[in-house]
């Protein structure tokens, strides 16, 4: 009775036909537009299409692999530190006693996780200040000289990265958190038993637990850090030079300063190609092995 | 310290391990607030002062003369409506997932979830074109409209999950009943799928709420929301710190009170395609 039917056609239609008018068009105009000449400031060389030289150009384009390479690096470094910080916070959490302190420490992981971020990158640029910063004050207590975060290359990457472990090591905590929860309290019982070393429970028992949430982290926040715009374009606009210029700041640049919308575009469909090709890998690779 | 065995030691070591965690989490959220409660004098002394006496001025200036008001106002507009029209149209579209069986189906829910992996620059330039010349430029509609890219994906991914937890007998002995099937759905299914209609509802309002990229793109002076306003203080040589924090604050605070109400909701909502 419930199988042949044209019931969820109605049901899923509405949302269908927005997702794809909202969604999947604007791609195939981006698409479109790829191929033009389309200089926003100029308008009177209209939109002539000139095939491939948009993508060609934007092969041979070194800032833009620059700014994707700068992105992987970004990824490479504070991904590692949120996994580690956040698996430390889990089980902090997750171990017995000291109830209020533990229930206050866990609601106030909300607090990176809820705040806007515009607003991180406003933060980070007032503590990072060279001048009344709070950063400068806090290493100056351990005798280390004042330094221009904001205006140095690899001080300014290391403030973005700083910001961003902020924000989403809450986030990798709570995954992990709720993956320390779903072992079975007989089989941890029973292992306490057998062991009194934490660390032969942690990896006999409770990593098994975590492998999934570890595969979910790692897809998301790999999707997201290609996505990464509103608190870097916030805190250094890319600078100093191109030092903090991940790849949505420098597409954002071509499409909406130097208003080349053709060029942008067809960055865009490569980067759009690269995470489509990023996320089945990983799910493909991951899934399998916890699957297995 | 995994290895520690006098349990008092370990004690000490959970609660300072706990009490940094604490810190580090709230510790720039407080300095902003602070910022936004001192003076220019305060703000500006280096190194930084901890005891100051606190003015309301930075808020009154954001609000009365810099126009942060009525862009708060725009904020919670374009994220209220965006979230309504996910949850009208995401809803149906989960519980047909949930419950029916037809080809294709989950070819279909990979493409929804994917949507939410799609980088917002992608988007933002054919729509800024399509805007422009569709005159939609500065307007409520088309920042609803871009915002549905990534809400209706939330929704959908959520409540699917919500329906399938529901016995599927319900359902059917609302039909041996003689109930319609978007009868079933409306009024016995959606009261039954609440909580994750609520998580949905939550993060979709929250994601909205602090989205920056497409309102910097869409939005001119009228539609402007609450985080364009924010950064738009950062133009000129000296920047007015306690402005921008107070403004800040006024959009932080009330989603992060809020976020502690329903922090067990909020977690769920964001650990639960970790989990499954």
């Amino acid at each position: 009775m419930w199988k042949r039917t044209y019931a969820p056609l109605w049901f899923l239609a509405p949302a269908v036909i927005t997702l794809l008018a909202i969604g999947l068009y604007p791609l195939g105009f981006a698409l479109v537009n790829s191929f033009r000449q389309y200089l926003v400031t100029k308008p009177r060389l209209g939109t002539p299409f000139v095939g491939f030289e948009n993508y060609l150009s934007v092969l041979q384009d070194d800032s833009f692999w620059e700014s994707l390479l700068r992105t992987f690096q970004f990824l490479l470094v504070v991904l590692p530190i949120q996994i580690l910080l956040g698996l430390g916070i889990a089980l902090l959490l997750y171990r017995p006693g000291l109830g209020l302190l533990r229930t206050i420490t866990r609601v106030s992981l909300v607090i990176p996780l809820a705040t806007t971020y515009a607003v991180v990158g406003l933060i980070g640029r007032l503590m990072f200040n060279k001048d009344f910063g709070v950063v400068n004050q806090f290493i100056g207590v351990f005798g280390i000289e004042s330094v221009p975060w904001l205006g140095t290359e690899n001080l300014a990457f290391a403030s973005i990265a700083m910001m961003d472990i902020w924000q989403w090591t809450p986030f990798v905590a709570l995954v992990l958190l709720a993956g320390l929860s779903m072992v079975p309290k007989e089989i941890e019982d029973a292992a306490r038993l057998e062991t009194n070393n934490p660390w032969t429970l942690f990896v006999h028992v409770q990593l098994p637990y975590l492998w999934p949430g570890l595969t979910a982290v790692l897809i998301l926040r790999t999707a997201d850090i290609l996505k990464l715009f509103d608190m870097i374009f916030v805190m250094t606009r890319g600078g100093p030079g191109s030092a903090t210029e991940l790849i949505s700041i420098y597409v954002h640049r071509i499409g909406f300063r130097v208003f080349d919308q053709g060029q942008a575009s067809a960055q865009a469909i490569i980067l759009l190609i690269l995470v489509i090709v990023l996320s089945r890998l990983y799910i493909r690779v991951f899934y399998r092995e916890v699957q297995s | 310290m995994a290895h520690t065995r006098n349990p008092r030691a370990a004690r000490v070591l959970h609660a300072v391990g706990l009490f940094l965690t604490l810190l580090a989490c709230v510790f720039p959220f407080y300095w902003m607030v602070a910022t936004s409660l001192k003076s220019r004098v305060d703000i500006l002394a280096a190194p930084p002062v901890w005891l100051f006496d606190p003015t309301l001025d930075n808020y009154r200036e954001a609000l009365l003369n810099q126009g942060v008001g009525p862009s708060l106002l725009n904020s919670l507009i374009v994220a209220s409506c965006t979230t309504l029209v996910a949850l009208l149209l995401g809803t149906p579209a989960a519980y047909a997932l949930a419950r029916f069986e037809f080809r294709g189906k989950r070819e279909l829910w990979f493409w929804f979830i994917t949507n939410r992996m799609v980088s917002p620059i992608v988007l933002a330039l054919p729509f800024f074109l399509m805007a422009r010349a569709l005159n939609l430029i500065d307007s409520y509609l088309v920042l609803i409209l871009l915002y549905l890219t990534f809400n209706l994906p939330i929704v959908v991914w959520i409540c699917t999950d919500q329906f399938r937890g529901i016995p599927r007998e319900l359902d059917e002995a609302a039909l041996m009943d003689g109930a319609g099937r978007f009868q079933i759905f409306y009024s016995v299914a959606l009261p039954l799928a609440l909580p994750g209609i609520a998580v949905s509802a939550i993060l979709s309002f929250i994601f909205s709420w602090n989205e920056l990229l497409y309102a910097l793109i869409l939005t001119r002076s009228d539609t402007r929301t609450a985080p364009v306003a924010a950064t738009s203080f950062m133009s000129g040589y000296e920047l007015p710190w306690g402005e921008i924090m107070a403004t800040g604050t006024l959009i932080v605070l009330p989603v992060i009170i809020f976020s502690i109400f329903v922090s067990k909701q909020l977690v769920q909502g964001l650990t639960m395609g970790a989990v499954k």
